[in-house]
């Protein structure tokens, strides 16, 4: 399974959170794909912002509106509360100031989904330990000192870290996505062991 | 052999290329208000089209030229019938980002210009004598009411998208303001909301070497010849701005031209020195030394959120999709107004794109670098002109 498709399997889970006609800014929207369901399925207004420029041609053609950003320098431009939801999907782990980008989303949307990999998942932990080596896996296949995912988290640090800035988790939805190729499943007992993925609802506190 | 199978129209015939209109000209009878409250009674329009209209009308777009720009954005016959390359002839023809094969292509020139239309050159029916500087002043804005005007002779109420480099970037945002209705796109590339310090500044020392020129006569100058060496210099300045310290240095770095050592005297030497005298000496041959100081008055009092607090302010009535696009390596119209324009346009609600494009080539970019515009610029018009059939544009 390639990390697309893995996106496709958490971005299902983000469109079910989002009711028809929300006014939806998409973080890391790639090539629009999200974006163009949330508008055609379900009505949203959709916005997005993504860095690479094949991404952005991609978008364009699909009738999208994309703003190339460096999403460390924040969400210039957007004003407080214009968005009802802000998607940040399997992008926290690859940008330098989480924090600030998290406080961002907040600012400007009502709600922020966020959907990340679990670094807590038991493979890694079992990786790390047996090994003793820096976990490579086909949903994280670089080598440490060769990776775009620079912070790592898990499902219980993810739960301090929005607490720590002023947010707060309204729905966790842990995953295993990695079972059977795009098959998803909800973990209910043990998440931050078993699921390897997991999609937030955030708001602020 | 050509001619014969477009005759026979055999389906094996080669793609015939779409037509262009060549030189055109519209005679705008009303006359025309301006921002400075004076009004224009006579006003000629030189145009050109390429391509076809369709019959919805939804496929029209129009490109706005830049300072020393003409009407003549494609390729197709001149004023004299001859075959020439258009301004933005990398951009805008047959298969071409701007494709004429699919679109009406509509590009005339400014108001206030010296290739066709009424500007400081034309005539004033007062006196049967050339303006000079008795023509009223005009602003980006009475440039796009010029537009207007012809796009209602030419029986298009709405245009697919207005496209524009530099100056004519200013007329594509221009028209998302003023004409909110009119556009369903808008494509904004290197250009900016309004100039800074900067750019003004190398305005005014083009304007100043004009003024100051000998032969500039206060501008009646049309009898005696122009003012070639104030005109040149000008355009040296303008150059220089053009392009970027990069490439300057790959481009001509310190070579010498057709000499092993320095002349120890004032001639020309380094390669650069040669190109500027060069570009000097060609635009002399064909601009208006008046009409260079009409439009960068015209760009220096530019101003997007004018009569506004805030620039989101001022565009919060725009209904056009926008495409933005700037070069990291132009320091002329720098990417960072671009993105004042972009976070502007956001806060206004509007549908904007941007992105930067990579390139060492500075303002001159957006006329050396088609296919990284064409990434962005083809799909973004592929996408506007298809919903623009579906709302019926026009629907006749």
């Amino acid at each position: 399974m390639t990390l697309s498709d893995l996106l496709r399997a958490d971005l299902r889970l983000v469109t079910e959170m989002v009711p028809e006609g929300s006014r939806v800014l998409d973080l890391g929207c790639g090539d629009g794909s999200l974006m163009a369901h949330l508008r055609d399925e379900k009505g949203c207004t959709v916005r997005g912002v993504d860095l690479s420029p094949e991404d952005i041609a991609s978008a364009l053609g699909r009738g999208l509106s994309v703003v190339q950003t460096d999403l460390d320098e924040g969400l210039t431009g957007y004003a407080d509360r214009s968005f009802d939801y802000v998607v940040l999907s399997q992008t926290l782990q690859v940008v330098r100031r989480p924090a600030f980008v998290l406080r961002e989303m907040l600012r400007v949307g009502e709600r922020g989904i966020v959907t990340f990999p679990n670094f807590g998942h038991w493979r890694v932990r079992g990786y790390l330990a047996l090994r003793g080596r820096m976990p490579v896996s086909r949903s994280i296949p670089f080598t440490w000192y060769d990776t775009p995912n620079i912070h790592h988290t898990t499902i219980t640090d993810f739960r301090d870290f929005v607490v720590a800035n002023g947010g707060a988790i309204e729905r966790e939805v842990p995953l295993v996505t990695r079972e059977w190729a795009g098959a998803v499943r909800p973990v209910s007992v043990w998440p931050n062991l078993l699921a390897d993925t997991a999609v937030a609802l955030v708001r602020r506190a | 052999m050509e001619a014969e199978h477009r005759a026979g129209g055999s389906p094996a015939a080669p793609t015939i290329a779409p037509p262009a209109s060549g030189p055109q000209v519209f005679e705008l009878a009303g006359g025309l208000d301006l921002a400075s409250g004076r009004r224009l009674e006579h006003v000629t329009i030189a145009y050109e089209t390429f391509g076809e209209l369709d019959q919805r009308r939804a496929n029209a777009i129009l490109v706005c030229h830049a300072l020393s720009g003409d009407a003549h954005v494609a390729a197709g016959p001149d004023r004299f019938g001859e075959q020439r390359p258009g301004w933005w002839d990398p951009m805008v023809g047959p298969g071409k980002a701007i494709d004429t094969e699919k679109y009406f292509v509509i590009c005339s020139n400014v108001l206030g210009g010296c290739s066709g239309t009424t500007g400081p050159g034309s005539a004033d029916p007062a006196t049967n004598a050339p303006y000079g500087l008795r023509f009223p002043l005009v602003t980006v804005e009475d440039m796009v009411d010029a537009q207007a005007a012809l796009l209602d002779h030419l029986g298009i109420e709405r245009l697919a998208c207005v496209a524009g480099g530099s100056m004519g970037g200013m007329q594509a945002l221009a028209w998302a303001r003023r004409y909110p209705e009119r556009v369903a796109s808008v494509a904004g590339i290197a250009t900016t909301w309004r100039l800074a310090a900067q750019a003004i500044a190398f305005n005014e020392v083009g304007r100043t070497a004009i003024l100051g020129d000998p032969t500039f006569s206060g501008g009646d100058y049309y009898d005696e010849g122009q003012p070639s060496h104030g005109l040149a210099v000008a355009r040296m300045i303008g150059h220089i701005t053009y392009l970027s310290d990069d490439s300057m240095r790959e481009k001509f770095g310190r070579r010498l031209r057709e000499r092993a050592g320095h002349a120890f005297e004032f001639v020309t030497e380094f390669e650069v020195e040669s190109y500027l005298a060069y570009q000097g000496r060609k635009f002399v041959e064909r601009f208006d030394a008046n009409t260079y100081l009409y439009m960068t008055k015209a760009m220096d009092y530019f101003d997007l959120s004018a009569g506004h607090e805030t620039l989101a302010a001022a565009l919060a009535g725009v209904r056009s999709r926008l495409l933005v696009l700037s070069f990291s390596s132009d320091w002329l119209f720098p990417t960072y107004q671009a993105r004042e324009l972009v976070d502007a346009l956001k806060a206004a609600g509007a549908e904007v794109s941007f992105a930067e494009i990579e390139s060492p080539y500075g303002h001159d970019a957006f006329l050396l670098e088609p296919e990284q515009q064409r990434r962005y610029l083809e799909p973004f018009l592929a996408r506007v002109v298809a919903e623009e059939c579906k709302r019926g544009g026009g629907e006749r």
